[in-house]
């Protein structure tokens, strides 16, 4: 038997927040985080969580698993608990909660939107593909990879700090990718629209993000290039 | 109950490629644009898509040709892909491709700097030219991603308007019969809507979660096909399921068809590369389904792989890691996550799993919802349009090919965005739906909610999904169908009497779930009918009582009517504009 304790919060029937302790049987299998949560939910179906490729494409299931952000779907038992005895799942740090294990990411949504993450580019669109060579195409490596799961900018305490005003990792690794791209032409406009003191130079090189992202990106690096590029522009 | 109403020009139900590119086209023209999506839009399955979106921009060979491309669709399809969409798809690919590059996606490059294309299955240059061809456009093996996260951008940069996290549960019909809106439920806060709106586009996607064992999210529960069902809407070709060759054994993942384009092959335990038996010339790319039934009899007749012999090994060892992490560094994540096999060193135990719904909603090439009348003449649904994988145009027929679907979804939600805007433009009248007609579209939330009794959505779901696993797999015989026929029958209450214990409103993720379940259940009894149904063996529908093709019977598409569950024929085009009929031929690769 596995033993889990789970954060609960029905905002209509609870008064506040409780850890709920539970025993699942798991058939002694290194199951992934998920399916303990659905065999769960197969159980009692008022426990809440998002989930949906169960691939770790999708990131719907970011979530706080024994001290740690990460995707459930992804998370086997025997990584989560490494050497512990027990399975401890909280809704991502830092969000208010709705219900259980899902939290309001509107913030970290807005954050992303902030950034204009969509290509501009002016000039008129030839009858083909624009060509981007393959040495062009590879500086995207690592930043378009982003599935948008906040396990990120949910771990770092500047963005805790600044939600409304601090990108946060992962708004800042989309607005990277677009800085990056050769197809890209409002480099300068997307610079200016960051700097000022809060957008991107509260981050503080914790590197929180890079430790918690399931996808293994580097958003401290994205947001590395992009201080130099605002110094360069600056001088 | 008194239900607010909130209008808008077009309604997307669904937040997936093909909803996404209908509203992009939608709200490009300026008209107000709803989506909604029951996860917030990127979480969509078509961000699993990993190989890549067929369609011939000449890249990897400068003499490509659409008509090629065309070929290979049709006689994918076995013949019952209608020659006219076939035809839309595969000459208009190209431009919808290079909207998604000009709109910011990063495909993968050649040295050129053009769009990287890998080969898949069933490709060739022509009908007088088995060649293999490279006609897959990919960004690595993360296409799907790539091109939903693109599209959700634009439309964020255009202001559609998201109704994300909310749950649509039925068309709003009017006297007429028009579709003029939907109801639906915003999962957040347990509030109900009624989304009135002058085109109704379901874009829904599949419903691979009717089978066990599928390479499907979750969220894919055929809800536009429930929709549709509960609203009289016939459905095509519903008995045409798609398995996928690699799915990773016991985990159900997808690895992409992709490992194989890029030189991956099978082996049975004698490391035998046994698609060189069954498919001389096209091997391990042949048409998926041939591949699917090829490895099930490998495993069947005990040459599978692994202790019990249930699957067989994709080997990609030979590829190098350095092919493998710049080509493939999605599946390689997969394998050790899923399978903890890392393909640089060892093969990836692989089974053929549920991936893909051929049939759907009956469409034109403009979306439009068709049904057929008394005599048999097609007749246009007004308001109802689909997209994507709940349609069926038809370019699939009995047999996808890979790298198809990704190229449905943007020319088909284009094309419906693109009707919609000219009708608007050229007025649409329509009459509301009245009050009743509009509490009668959200009377199953209404019972749902005063439910005392009855069984668990888990128990009832798992018990569905076995069924459909049992008697409507890879291989289909009429004796085992018409068992698994009279089970749904008997399951049809239980389901529909499901318990909603929890009847609390903040994100009731339980209260999804059942009406999901209502859904599924849909699919599955029509598929389980039209399957038993259509006595040949075609495509994906492979039957051991009926081995054969017939052509002189079942040239055709099935329909199945919910009304009184019977299904009948509709014929297939084969009358494309600017080209000549591909004759059907017997399909060997």
């Amino acid at each position: 038997m596995l033993n889990v304790s789970i954060y609960r919060y029905n905002p209509e029937t609870d008064a506040e927040p409780y850890m709920q302790d539970l025993e699942v049987d798991t058939a002694g299998k290194d199951l992934m985080v998920l399916d303990v949560l659905e065999l769960i939910k197969a159980e009692d179906t008022t426990t809440s969580y998002r989930r949906s490729c169960r691939e770790g494409v999708c990131g719907s299931d970011g979530m706080n698993i024994n001290g740690k952000n990460g995707l459930a779907c992804i998370m086997p038992l025997s990584e989560a608990m490494k050497g512990g005895n027990k399975l401890v799942l909280r809704p991502l740090p830092g969000l208010p909660v709705i219900r259980d294990l899902v939290v309001d990411m509107s913030l970290f949504y807005k954050q992303y939107e902030k950034v204009k993450p969509f290509l501009i580019n002016d000039t008129p669109a030839p009858a083909i593909e624009r060509l981007q060579s393959p040495e062009e195409r590879e500086k995207l490596d690592g930043l378009y990879e982003c599935i948008l799961c906040a396990c990120c900018s949910t771990a770092c305490p500047s963005f805790w700090w600044n939600p409304d005003r601090f990108i946060g990792p992962s708004g800042l690794l989309q607005a990277y990718r677009f800085l990056a791209d050769s197809r890209d032409t409002s480099t300068e406009q997307r610079l200016a629209d960051l700097d000022d003191p809060f957008s991107v130079f509260r981050c503080h090189g914790i590197q929180n993000c890079v430790s918690v992202c399931p996808k293994g990106l580097n958003p401290t690096k994205a947001i590395g290039h992009i201080r130099n590029m605002l110094l360069t522009s600056a001088t | 109950m008194t239900i607010r109403t909130i209008s808008f020009d077009g309604v997307i139900v669904g937040g997936g490629g093909a909803g996404m590119r209908a509203a992009l086209q939608l709200s490009q023209s300026g008209y107000k644009t709803a989506v909604i999506s029951k996860v917030f839009p990127t979480r969509s399955h078509t961000v699993s898509a990993q190989g890549g979106i067929t369609c011939a921009i000449a890249s990897n060979d400068p003499n490509d040709d659409w008509r090629w491309h065309m070929y290979d669709t049709v006689k994918g399809s076995d013949y019952i892909g209608d020659q006219d969409a076939i035809e839309y798809m595969c000459s208009v690919g190209p431009e919808a491709v290079y909207e998604l590059d000009h709109m910011g996606m990063p495909f993968s490059r050649t040295e050129e700097g053009r769009i990287y294309q890998r080969p898949f299955g069933g490709q060739s240059k022509g009908p007088d030219n088995p060649t293999q061809a490279a006609r897959t456009c990919a960004a690595a093996d993360r296409t799907g991603h790539a091109l939903l996260h693109t599209l959700y951008q634009g439309n964020m940069k255009n202001e559609t308007v998201f109704f994300n996290e909310w749950y649509a549960t039925d068309l709003v019909k009017n006297e007429d019969g028009a579709v003029t809106g939907v109801i639906a439920i915003c999962i957040e806060t347990g509030e109900v809507v009624h989304i009135k709106s002058k085109a109704t586009v379901l874009a829904t996607g599949g419903a691979g979660r009717i089978y066990a064992s599928t390479t499907n999210a979750h969220i894919n529960t055929g809800d536009g096909i429930g929709m549709a069902l509960r609203a009289g809407v016939p459905v095509q070709d519903i008995e045409m399921w798609q398995f996928h060759p690699t799915g990773i054994a016991g985990a159900g993942v997808l690895v992409t068809e992709g490992c194989r384009g890029e030189g991956g092959y099978l082996v049975n335990k004698d490391g035998e590369r046994f698609m060189e038996r069954y498919a001389p010339n096209a091997k391990d790319l042949a048409g998926r389904d041939v591949v699917a039934r090829s490895m099930t009899l490998e495993i069947l007749e005990g040459r599978g792989c692994g202790p019990d012999g249930d699957h067989v090994y994709l080997k990609l060892d030979h590829l190098g890691e350095e092919v493998l992490e710049s080509r493939l560094p999605g599946i390689c994540e997969l394998s050790r996550t899923f399978a903890h096999a890392d393909p640089v060193k060892e093969p990836v135990p692989v089974i053929p799993t549920c991936h893909y719904m051929m049939g759907g909603i009956p469409t034109n090439v403009d979306g439009q919802a068709i049904t057929v009348d008394a005599d048999g003449n097609d007749q246009i649904i007004p308001g109802l349009y689909a997209c994507g994988e709940v349609a069926c145009v038809s370019v699939h027929g009995a047999n996808r090919l890979g790298g198809n679907s990704l190229l449905d979804l943007v020319v088909f939600g284009r094309s419906s965005g693109l009707h919609i805007e000219k009708s608007l433009r050229e007025g649409i009248d329509m009459k509301d739906a009245t009050e009743a007609e509009i509490a009668k579209a959200a009377s199953r939330l209404t019972s749902l909610n005063n439910t005392t009794g009855g069984e668990g959505v888990a128990a009832l779901r798992k018990e569905l999904q076995t069924i459909m696993q049992n008697y409507f797999g890879v291989f289909r015989r009429g004796d085992y169908m018409k068992e698994g026929i009279k089970k749904l029958a008997e399951l049809r209450p239980r389901i529909e009497n499901a318990h909603l214990a929890d009847k609390s409103n903040a994100y009731n993720t339980a209260r999804i779930e059942i009406l999901e379940l209502h859904n599924l259940f849909e699919v599955a009894e029509a598929t389980a009918i039209a399957a038993e149904e259509r006595k040949e063996s075609r495509g994906a529908h492979a039957r051991e009582d009926f081995e054969d093709r017939d052509d002189e019977n079942w040239l055709c598409h099935s329909m199945y009517f919910p009304g009184d569950k019977s299904v009948g024929k509709r014929g297939v085009n084969f009358t494309p504009k600017t080209v000549d009929t591909f004759q059907p031929k017997i399909r060997t690769y």
